[in-house]
């Protein structure tokens, strides 16, 4: 499935809505393109809504953690919201969980951010 | 092999497209032997990591080279074979993914995932001089499971939007 992804602002965070596979090839050149506008635009508190994402790979994975550093290097913060299942137990047995600040509710999300 | 034992083999391009390919026929092959959702995603996703991994690693995304894929199901496992043209690689020297030091990598990810979600794995060298990736799923106990395809969800849209 083609991956999506639009965003929209929540005050100071910018909240990125995505929808599909985060694979190899299209969708992992999506999320790296996406991240990377945002931080040209000087979006730097980003917030990844996944609940659509029923897919990752390792390349996903790769460019999710990619997109992790890159915004920390700008003095941003990455926050993944609404993990499906799938998703949830990936990062868990990769121990991604111990590196991303995973959220179930957009609210406390977005006042999460410094 | 007993006699009732199914083979499909068949020879991919070095090209992204040949993931998804390789992916699906996997899965088709999955769900006719009774895998319920939740396997056939593991074994989805571990032929989707061998490739990846002959794809990139293997053949070094050189179009001229080849990925070799055989499937064969038996009557107590199906056995997923991953063969590329690189040089080989010795697993040993894989870096463990998990180690505090490797957890910011962007790669290195994909053999951990194939053993963690196949009951068997190993690379040994191949018949081109590359890797050959060997896994296997032990079959479903008969009347355990039902078959069952990958659940696939749809999402929203929005402005400004950006597709794949």
């Amino acid at each position: 499935m083609t991956l999506r992804a639009t965003y929209r602002d929540a005050g100071p965070v910018t909240v990125v809505d995505m929808s599909g596979r985060i694979t190899l090839g299209d969708g992992s050149a999506l999320l790296r393109k996406t991240l990377l506008d945002l931080l040209g635009q000087k979006r730097t508190r980003i917030l990844l809504n996944l609940a659509d994402v029923d897919y990752i790979d390792s390349s996903g994975i790769g460019e999710l953690v990619s997109g992790y550093t890159s915004v920390n290097s700008h003095g941003g913060e990455l926050k993944l919201l609404h993990l499906t299942k799938k998703i949830h137990d990936l990062l868990q047995i990769t121990r991604l969980f111990t590196v991303f600040e995973v959220h179930s509710d957009e609210h406390t999300a977005l006042r999460s951010f410094r | 092999m007993s006699p009732e034992s199914k083979h499909l083999e068949v020879t991919l391009e070095t090209h992204v497209e040949s993931v998804n390919i390789a992916e699906e026929m996997c899965l088709r092959v999955a769900e006719a032997a009774g895998f319920a959702e939740e396997e056939c995603y593991r074994i989805g996703m571990s032929v989707r990591e061998g490739v990846i991994n002959a794809f990139h690693y293997g053949n070094q995304e050189r179009p001229e080279k080849k990925i070799y894929l055989a499937v064969e199901l038996s009557d107590s496992k199906m056995t997923i074979h991953v063969v590329d043209e690189g040089k080989g690689f010795n697993l040993r020297e894989v870096p463990d993914p998990l180690a505090e030091e490797n957890l910011l990598s962007t790669s290195g990810r994909g053999i951990f995932l194939m053993r963690a979600f196949m009951d068997e794995f190993n690379v040994v060298p191949g018949r081109t001089g590359g890797a050959e990736i060997i896994m296997s799923k032990n079959l479903p106990a008969p009347g355990s499971q039902s078959p069952n395809g990958q659940g696939k969800s749809g999402g929203g849209s929005a402005t400004p939007s950006q597709e794949a």
